[in-house]
């Protein structure tokens, strides 16, 4: 498939062959991307087996309720908790059934969570208001003595409705909300916004080298700030210093291209607002080169020292079976063994050769090499793209009016993991449903996994090797 | 009259010491190394708020801390060979000024309600189970080979002469063992992460959480105070016999311990919570070990 583009709608199948579908899918080893209903009740979803899409659509059931899929496929336990706060379905046999982000209706009093009655345990509750500054979040622990039992996460505090403003007004003057779904995955959801546009007005977008040099110097800087984190979570001062240091070098390449550290309106639907000239491409490879070596050395110091291993082995272990089990994307899966990697199975630019790295180890050190491993990758393909002019104009069109009745999908491997956009307008051209997937969406439930047995001392170590991000998921 | 005038004012220059040699390892310019005494100041003139589940330990426990670890510090010498007061056998009242302190900001921890204190709490006590027995033993040691006197007189007898190996050897030992004791009771890296925002990781700072204000200044101020007695321990214990140079001697070796361990703290991670208590228990063993020097010598060397 090409990425982006239209997908054709398949023929609507009633709501019992729908979820039959599914289950048959799923035990041919295909995995959901996205479970949800529209508004003239109707169930789409997404699967795909590496670079194979299959979208499913069907009726509502009669009944408002189906049989879950969870228990055989964990991979949807988050999507039918969607579906169920979204459009009131019920999965009958869900094992946890609550909502997401925000009740239907009014206010969702006393939110439930897992608990137990042993004495043996104590709950440790943390959040949404941290000492940090970071997103709100609340963590519910259940402890014996200094080791997690168990941990359940609670997000929705982030909920903006940024769904609803996407299906409203003209779908081409989006892109400042684009940006604003996850802050620091800015490019990414532009980049993917700006597929699902180009795909349902059917103009071929230009400047697809300066995009993924956007994304590419997005994901550089993105798993430096990671990296740099990890390194104050351990209290390792050198590497929090050099790293956060060396961020700044290369969020100020992106602003000395678009003015923008975080490269917001440097895309645009049909191409991108800023070009890079020859002269300033040549600074540019300079620049970075430099930095790309001053990271390397950075990373390797920090990634050998004794001390920082002893806490980075062996903790918050998400293992390849789980990963795959519940279809865990993006670093999580990569850091696990599998070579999942949107820019292999659906490359935006597929003149790159690209393998994608991977760790076998799973662990809070694996995410880590990762993160170094990806990064320089990236500076990699940057030289390769950075090497030939830039600047070739026009950089942009204005797209073409929106086709009707089509549905658009749009996939990119923004830092975190795969970022899905998918689209569908109605008969008159306005917006039927515009959906969002975050990697975050489905990886929360990794770093709960990851925590068990860990000393709860840990947790913030785990949560950041994760670096998952909370306005992505709650949207 | 010197060493009152120094129990009273030179506390609080040790952490802006501290995070001056951080900020310069971290190639920053740092925040002045009067920093400490500014926020001090700061917060001696701040309202408090008070949890509504705390009870009235919260409010005296950080005047009964401070008292406590005052006294305490009037016991250690301060580059002179004499401390302020002193008897024969106050080391055992020094030690138990010293866990008074700590015992009272643990019930405040426990006190205030929040799961967060009751963690850290348990974490301190956790160490204090293991150090306690080290700095008596190492004490025990000091007094087998001379005889119950001060504790200021004790340190003098037993500081480092170069021209006798056992004394080197003892020294040596002592000083590593009270520096484990000096980066744990004052809740530095590797053991603790004073600048963690992360509650769920804290020790010192978990405890405190609730505190704000006035009560926030004493516990910065006690807190900084029992760092400066493990420092003082530590240097009249490596101050080489007594003559007039001694106390200059004394503020060149602070300045070092200060410096040394904010470059501990630069370049190393913090240790894993578990494995903390390993380390915790090294001071045990080295007090064993100087122990079992002092009885090797007493009884004639090999």
């Amino acid at each position: 498939m090409t990425n982006p583009s239209c997908l054709e709608l398949p023929a609507r199948l009633n709501s019992v062959a729908f979820f039959e579908q599914i289950r048959k899918l799923c035990q041919n080893g295909y995995s959901p991307m996205t479970l949800f209903g529209s508004k003239n009740r109707q169930l789409f979803c997404l699967l795909h087996q590496g670079a194979e899409l299959k979208l499913l659509n069907g009726d509502f059931p009669s009944t408002l309720s189906f049989p879950s899929l969870s228990p055989q496929f964990p991979s949807f336990q988050i999507l039918e908790r969607e579906l169920y706060e979204e459009q009131g379905l019920v999965p009958i046999g869900h094992p946890w059934l609550k909502p997401v982000r925000h009740p239907r209706g009014d206010i969702y009093e006393g939110y439930e969570f897992f608990a137990s009655q042993s004495s043996a345990l104590h709950e440790v509750g943390v959040g949404p208001v941290h000492a940090g500054v970071i997103e709100p979040g609340h963590f519910r622990f259940t402890c014996r003595g200094e080791i997690v039992e168990y941990l359940e996460i609670q997000l929705g505090y982030q909920h903006r409705g940024i769904i609803r403003i996407f299906e409203q007004d003209d779908i081409r003057d989006k892109v400042s909300l684009a940006e604003c779904i996850a802050g620091d995955t800015a490019i990414g959801h532009a980049l993917a916004y700006c597929g699902i546009v180009e795909a349902l007005t059917a103009t071929p977008p230009l400047g697809v080298r300066i995009r993924i040099i956007a994304l590419e110097l997005e994901r550089i800087a993105m798993h430096l700030a990671v990296l740099s984190a990890l390194a104050g979570d351990v209290a390792y001062l050198l590497g929090q210093n050099l790293l956060a240091a060396l961020r700044t070098e290369v969020i100020n390449t992106t602003l000395s291209i678009c003015g923008s550290r975080f490269g917001k309106r440097w895309l645009c639907p049909g191409g991108v607002n800023y070009g890079i000239p020859m002269a300033l491409a040549q600074g540019i490879v300079s620049n970075l080169k430099k930095t790309q070596n001053r990271i390397r050395l950075s990373c390797e110091a920090m990634l050998s020292e004794p001390s920082v291993l002893s806490r980075f082995d062996d903790t918050g272990k998400v293992t390849a079976p789980i990963a795959s089990e519940y279809g865990f994307t993006g670093i999580v899966a990569k850091a696990a063994g599998l070579k999942l990697d949107s820019r292999v199975d659906f490359p935006l630019y597929p003149q790159i050769d690209f393998i994608p790295c991977t760790e076998c180890s799973g662990d809070v050190y694996a995410r880590a090499q990762l993160r170094y491993l990806e990064i320089m990758q990236s500076f990699d393909i940057l030289f390769m793209l950075l090497k030939e002019p830039l600047d070739t104009k026009p950089l942009s069109q204005k797209p073409k009016e929106i086709k009707p009745d089509s549905l658009a999908i749009s996939i990119v491997e923004g830092y975190r993991g795969r970022i899905l956009h998918l689209a569908k307008t109605a008969g008159d051209g306005s917006t039927e449903f515009y959906r969002i997937v975050d990697p975050s969406l489905v990886n929360w439930q990794a770093l709960a996994i990851a925590v068990r047995g860990e000393g709860i001392s840990d947790f913030p170590l785990c949560n950041k090797s994760f670096d998952l991000s909370y306005c992505g998921s709650d949207l | 009259m010197i060493p009152i005038v120094m129990i009273i004012f030179l506390p609080l220059l040790l952490p802006g010491i501290i995070n001056r040699s951080k900020a310069i390892m971290a190639g920053r310019k740092g925040q002045s190394i009067f920093q400490p005494y500014y926020h001090f100041a700061k917060l001696l003139g701040k309202d408090e708020v008070v949890s509504s589940t705390a009870g009235f330990i919260t409010r005296i426990a950080p005047l009964i801390a401070l008292a406590a670890t005052l006294v305490a510090a009037l016991f250690i010498p301060m580059g002179w060979q004499k401390s302020v007061l002193g008897f024969g056998g106050d080391f055992v009242l020094v030690l138990y000024l010293l866990a008074l302190a700590k015992g009272i900001m643990v019930l405040a921890a426990m006190d205030s309600g929040s799961s967060f204190e009751g963690m850290g709490a348990s974490r301190e006590l956790s160490f204090t189970a293991f150090l306690e027995p080290a700095f008596m033993l190492i004490l025990s040691a000091l007094i087998y080979n001379g005889s119950l006197q001060s504790l200021a007189s004790i340190i003098s007898w037993h500081s480092i002469n170069f021209h006798e190996v056992w004394s080197l050897i003892s020294a040596l030992l002592i000083a590593s063992a009270l520096y484990i004791m000096l980066l744990v009771e004052a809740a530095r890296v590797p053991f603790d992460d004073p600048n963690t925002h992360l509650e769920l990781t804290m020790i010192h700072e978990v405890m405190i959480l609730d505190y704000s204000g006035f009560s926030l200044a004493l516990i910065h101020y006690t807190a900084a105070l029992k760092m400066l007695i493990y420092c003082s321990l530590i240097s009249n214990l490596l101050i080489p016999g007594s003559f007039f140079w001694a106390p200059l001697i004394y503020f060149v070796l602070l300045f070092c311990q200060l410096v040394s361990i904010g470059l501990v703290e630069s370049l190393m991670a913090r240790f894993r919570m578990n494995r903390n208590l390993e380390l915790v228990l090294v001071p045990v063993s080295i007090s064993l070990l100087v122990m079992a020097a002092l009885i090797a010598r007493t009884l004639g060397g090999w």
